[in-house]
């Protein structure tokens, strides 16, 4: 039994490693990081909210402006992840 | 006739290698949450046993590329696969019960490889995929995921700087329960798939089905059921290790970790390395210690993992090659029955053996002392009925 002739694959494919290293720091900790900008956002203080003391646990500030910015931030990063499972999902059914 | 009652055995035992992939890798993806609090333990174990079963359906692109890319298929038998495997659990047993994190992957390929190479000799073993496609992808995944998790946990603590210490931890907790979500379901898509090519595998060995199968339906359903249940057991030891032992984590730190685990796992399967969730996840975990001033990655602990990563595949295979060479010695069906009854036996003598410093969902928080046993606060009470 003959093994199929072509040429060896390299050790390391480096166009794979970097597409990964940058891909997964976009979504790996960009994500995660817009998470963060929409958490600081939700917790600017405003007029919608009672005042909250330092060592409070309350996440939303109140501001409607702050409120709208991280819902955006968070439709995002949710928008990312259903992206991402719909690309799973036809790679692995094509 | 005789070769299908092999059959049978093989696949039982491949999914108990399954059913052990999914209680070793549980703290992969729900470690930090555990240790955050962001879940309580038994939520997250349920919630991570049901995400690897819809993980498992989810994506089925690499199910017969494993094991079968890695040996000459035409070499291999029944009996090979059953020593390959006997050593695969073998090696996650033992490695549960020093509450190490070592890759399931690993151990699987390494059993194979010894055992094929015990039956047909080295020729069998395409080398050159196996450094390649397991060993290079194994050296360098922990470090890509690192890289990422150091990243992303400095931008969250120097985005999240201006919120107080509580609204923070409540606000990634939250965040947590998504990220590991998302790990949970990524380890479904990889791990469950290498199971289901083991057995398709065997399956086409047996000409129970051509050669250019994929997996059929049954075994996709009941792999996937496998590693759930398995997910759902939870490997305590090794969440303690992972969730205590090598980092003391704090919410943002748990969210970077698996975000960064999540990404390259899914990432990587989509260029088709089928990566160990473990070494990704292990690297994210210290690449959080390294990304936040002023924590404590322990580096002895990081030290045993790494030296136990690289016994993985030699180990795995020792007993890969012993378990072929004992059923070959016997000869026949009773070679391989033999080779279970001794699985058995040590995978009892094990779980015995873990009984004495039992890790379970009531102290896998406790405070790190240097071992995966937590010291015993009292005589231990018998199992609480509440539990």
């Amino acid at each position: 039994m003959a093994p199929p002739v072509a040429p060896p694959p390299p050790w390391i494919n480096l166009t794979a490693l970097w597409q990964i290293v940058v891909l997964g720091l976009i979504a790996g900790a960009g994500l995660p990081a817009l998470f963060a900008v929409g958490l600081r956002a939700l917790s600017m203080p405003g007029s919608r909210a009672q005042t909250a003391g330092a060592d409070s646990d309350r996440v939303v500030g109140g501001s409607t402006a702050g409120i709208a910015i991280a819902a955006i931030c968070f439709a995002v990063v949710l928008a990312a992840i259903g992206w991402g499972i719909y690309a799973i999902y036809q790679a692995g059914h094509a | 006739m005789s070769n299908d009652f092999v059959l049978v055995l093989v696949v039982i035992t491949a999914l108990g290698f399954d059913f052990t992939n999914g209680f070793h890798d549980t703290g992969n993806a729900m470690a930090t949450s555990i240790a955050t609090k962001a879940l309580s333990p038994r939520v997250a174990v349920g919630l991570s046993g049901v995400l690897n079963l819809v993980g498992a359906f989810l994506s089925l692109s690499v199910a017969a590329t494993i094991a079968s890319g890695l040996v000459d298929t035409k070499l291999v038998t029944l009996t090979v696969v059953a020593a390959g495997l006997a050593g695969g659990i073998t090696w996650n047993l033992v490695t549960w019960l020093l509450g190490i994190p070592s890759s399931s992957s690993h151990a699987l390929i390494g059993g194979v490889i010894g055992s094929t190479i015990a039956a047909a000799g080295g020729h069998a073993i395409q080398w050159h995929d196996l450094v390649a496609k397991v060993i290079v992808p194994a050296g360098l995944s922990p470090i890509i995921a690192g890289l990422v998790a150091a990243t992303g946990t400095y931008l969250l603590y120097r985005i999240s700087r201006s919120l107080t210490e509580g609204a923070r931890s409540h606000g990634f907790r939250i965040g947590q329960i998504g990220s590991a979500s998302m790990v949970s379901l990524a380890h479904g898509t990889n791990d469950a798939q290498k199971t289901m090519g083991i057995i398709t595998l065997a399956l086409i060995v047996n000409k129970t089905v051509p050669a250019t199968a994929s997996a059929p339906f049954w075994v996709i359903l009941s792999c996937g059921l496998a590693i759930s249940l398995g997910t759902y057991m939870g490997g305590w030891r090794v969440i303690r290790t992972l969730g205590k032992g090598l980092v003391e984590i704090e919410a943002p730190q748990g969210m970077a970790a698996e975000s960064a685990s999540a990404a390259v796992i899914l990432l990587s399967s989509h260029f088709g390395y089928s990566l160990s969730t473990t070494h990704v996840a292990t690297g994210s975990i210290i690449g959080t210690g390294l990304g936040k001033k002023g924590a404590e990655v322990r580096w002895n602990v990081a030290g045993r993992m790494a030296t136990a990563w690289v016994f993985t595949l030699p180990s795995a295979g020792l007993v890969g090659a012993g378990a072929y060479a004992l059923a070959h010695a016997i000869g026949g069906t009773a070679g391989v029955i033999v080779d279970l009854v001794i699985l058995i036996g040590v995978a009892a003598v094990i779980y015995l053996r873990s009984r004495r410093t039992a890790v379970s969902h009531n102290n896998v928080n406790a405070e790190w002392a240097g071992s995966v046993a937590p010291p015993a606060p009292e005589p231990e009470p018998a199992e609480p009925a509440a539990a």
